[in-house]
């Protein structure tokens, strides 16, 4: 099925068939103070050759949740709920059925290429190890293989490359070798795990072209799960936003930015500084950590966090539920962004901003002078936002 | 005053941008210091060479190790004996390369025995946990709490003392109770790295390639561990040395006329005052052997210690 080339043969229309569809799935850990729920009744679909972004905030339950999906837990965790990939229920197999998946039709790619190798051995036979196991690849076609995957990945000189160790490579170029390990076998579907997170600002742009383009090439279906809106938001095809183990809203890329509706992603994407931001405007934080998943809040798990509270929000947990113009579209939200309640709010809060941040009256004495920078002197203890890395 | 805002952040030249190569070219050298260093090459010459004497002692100019010279006996160096003889006018020099065959061969030997099974046991228990893990462990820990000298003395003494033991039972019975006593402390080190290992992504990316357990286990985490047996175990060898030296001392090491360096100090001891060169040139080689043993291991675990933190 693998060419020398390290290509799949295309097959399949994009978006013809459903390749994953995730049914009520419910991961949970045992720990000392409790069961810790982690992915809390995620449902989704997933057609062939379609990127799927899960975008969520640090202990989001999004990297567990691919891993429930792949089924790569460890064992201690429970998991509940239906998994079908190709049509089959892949739920219950056993750890050997999993194994003739793991590689062949679902791969990983993880978010630190400097622990995701093995420092002791060969980059090319870190490739060629799946290889020879899933496709009974021999030694030289094996090798030539990895090399071709090598150049797949825009890894200068790959016949040279392929017997140095990961410890003479750089970050981005790790990375490219541990897209070419999870590429290796073809897969039908890749998780893309935080693949940038780990990386220079200036690699990471190059890392997800080269996923979108062998994503294209192998209409493979991605899963591409990051806590940057930003990362998702030109290459993933449909967003899902996570929240303490629950979709939050989903919706088609478009459709997201332009009408969001939960409050927990417009405080994602005010998150993110923007560049037209005049220098020295205040970085927008959202206050308050990710839920304890052991306890979660009664109602909605954002609502300790939600700039527009209301009373209900604290005692029913709002269902996901599609918008009125889009079916598409779901979110999990009483008051959404737009509704009256919600608007209210908001113009409160842009007017105590406007006066926390309004010029000083010049009559009142200042309880703490600014720090006085003289001019020509190298500000030390105010970091330049421009002048950043 | 405001700083000002620096356009060339917001508005890059393409010429200006670094090129895929230019970023990501591989360091030139490796980050890794090459070579070994002046004093592992001195103690593997000092240690391989005592090996290549040892295998070669029956074509060596020396005498018999035990044929008796009456006029060399208790004399210093001298009269062609590089060495001097020992008690009964036997060739020290001789003695001690001969010595080193039986030393080595216990050395060596306990710790590979242990090293084989102790590894074997670090690895599965620390590879699988679980239930494996739960019996092993304690049992192992439950070996490592009676001291280790007096566990050893007492498998030779009972497994190889008496009439009719010949002297190579004994030599197999105290490589076999070396051993045993260095299986929990090597175990327990494989161990502990093997957790360590285990824990790394490489491992779960291992695992989501379809690749089998013991696979993951032999290709994946035991060339990891490696080092730091390797380093534990050179260690171990030179305290198996010393200790066939204190088993001697009581009278169940390497049994005599085979010598070993712990037998001909436990003879020479007697003639501390006489003929005290005996004692002191065979202590100033298990010194140096012991030494170089330790140096080693250092060199090796500094050596993989530096390239783990680099990665």
């Amino acid at each position: 099925m693998t060419a020398v080339d390290g290509l799949t043969p295309p097959s399949g229309t994009p978006g013809a068939a459903t390749l994953l569809d995730v049914r009520d799935v419910t991961t949970s850990f045992r720990t000392e103070r409790g069961v810790a729920t982690a992915v809390d009744g995620v449902s989704l679909t997933l057609e062939r050759g379609r990127t799927l972004g899960i975008v969520g905030e640090s202990g989001s339950g999004k990297s567990v949740l691919s891993r429930s999906i792949m089924g790569l837990l460890p064992a201690g965790a429970q998991r509940s709920g239906q998994v079908f990939f190709e049509g089959k229920e892949i739920t219950g197999l056993d750890d050997s059925q999993y194994r003739e998946l793991w590689g062949d039709e679902m791969a990983m790619i993880f978010q630190d290429p400097m622990t995701a190798l093995n420092p002791v051995m060969k980059i090319g036979n870190q490739i060629t190890e799946s290889l020879r196991f899933h496709l009974d690849m021999s030694k030289s076609d094996a090798k030539d293989t990895a090399v071709a995957l090598l150049k797949a990945v825009k890894i200068p000189s790959a016949e040279k490359r392929f017997s140095s160790y990961p410890h003479e490579m750089s970050g981005g170029m790790r990375q490219r070798v541990v897209i070419a390990v999870a590429l290796a076998c073809g897969p039908k579907l890749l998780f893309a795990d935080e693949p940038t997170t780990a990386l220079d600002v200036t690699v990471q742009a190059q890392i997800l072209d080269l996923l979108a383009e062998q994503q294209r090439e192998r209409y493979m279906a991605m899963i591409l799960v990051t806590h940057d809106l930003g990362v998702v938001a030109g290459r993933a095809d449909e967003i899902a936003v996570m929240y303490a183990g629950r979709i939050v809203e989903q919706a088609p890329t478009a459709t997201l930015f332009r009408d969001l509706r939960m409050p927990y992603t417009e405080a994602l994407l005010s998150a993110i500084p923007k560049l037209d931001d005049p220098s020295h405007t205040r970085l927008a934080a959202i206050g308050g950590r990710p839920p304890d998943l052991v306890n979660p809040p009664k109602g909605c798990s954002f609502s300790p966090r939600c700039p527009y509270v209301q009373p209900r929000c604290r005692d029913e947990a709002p269902p996901l539920v599609a918008t009125e113009h889009d079916p598409q579209h779901r979110f999990a939200c009483f008051y959404p962004i737009g509704s009256p309640e919600t608007e209210e709010i908001r113009v409160e809060l842009a007017a105590k901003r406007l006066m926390a941040t309004a010029p000083r009256p010049p009559e009142a004495p200042a309880a703490s002078p600014p720090p006085y920078v003289a001019p020509g002197e190298p500000s030390t203890d105010s970091p330049d936002p421009t002048g950043g890395h | 005053m405001q700083p000002s805002r620096d356009t060339s952040v917001t508005h890059l030249d393409p010429s200006s941008l670094p090129t895929i190569e230019a970023i990501e070219a591989p360091p030139s050298r490796s980050p890794r210091k090459k070579g070994l260093g002046v004093g592992a090459w001195l103690s593997i010459i000092w240690v391989g060479g005592l090996a290549l004497l040892a295998i070669l002692a029956p074509v060596l100019p020396i005498p018999d190790p035990n044929e008796s010279f009456p006029e060399i006996a208790r004399q210093g160096p001298g009269n062609g004996h590089l060495l001097g003889g020992d008690a009964i006018g036997r060739d020290l020099l001789s003695r001690i390369i001969y010595g080193t065959r039986s030393s080595f061969i216990v050395g060596f030997g306990a710790v590979a025995f242990g090293l084989v099974l102790g590894g074997i046991l670090g690895l599965i228990t620390g590879f699988f946990r679980g239930k494996v893990d739960s019996v092993v462990t304690p049992l192992m820990n439950v070996l490592l709490a009676i001291p280790q000298f007096v566990l050893a003395l007492s498998l030779v003494t009972v497994l190889a003392t008496g009439e009719g033991v010949g002297s190579t039972r004994r030599l197999a019975v105290v490589v076999l109770g070396l051993g045993i006593v260095s299986i929990p402390l090597l175990g327990r080190i494989t161990r502990a790295n093997t957790l360590a290992w285990s824990e790394r992504e490489f491992v779960l990316a291992a695992r989501a390639m379809g690749a089998k357990n013991w696979r993951i286990m032999l290709r994946e985490v035991l060339p990891n561990v490696v080092p730091a047996m390797l380093s534990i175990a050179l260690l171990g060898v030179g305290i198996a040395i010393v200790a066939e030296g204190g088993l001697s001392l009581f009278g169940v090491g390497v049994q005599l006329p085979t010598p070993s360096w712990g037998n001909i100090i436990a003879e020479g001891r007697d003639q501390m005052r006489r003929a005290p060169h005996i004692v002191i040139f065979t202590s100033i080689v298990l010194f140096l052997t012991v030494m170089a043993l330790n140096y080693l291991g250092d060199v090796v675990s500094r050596k993989f210690g530096v390239r783990e933190s680099v990665l």
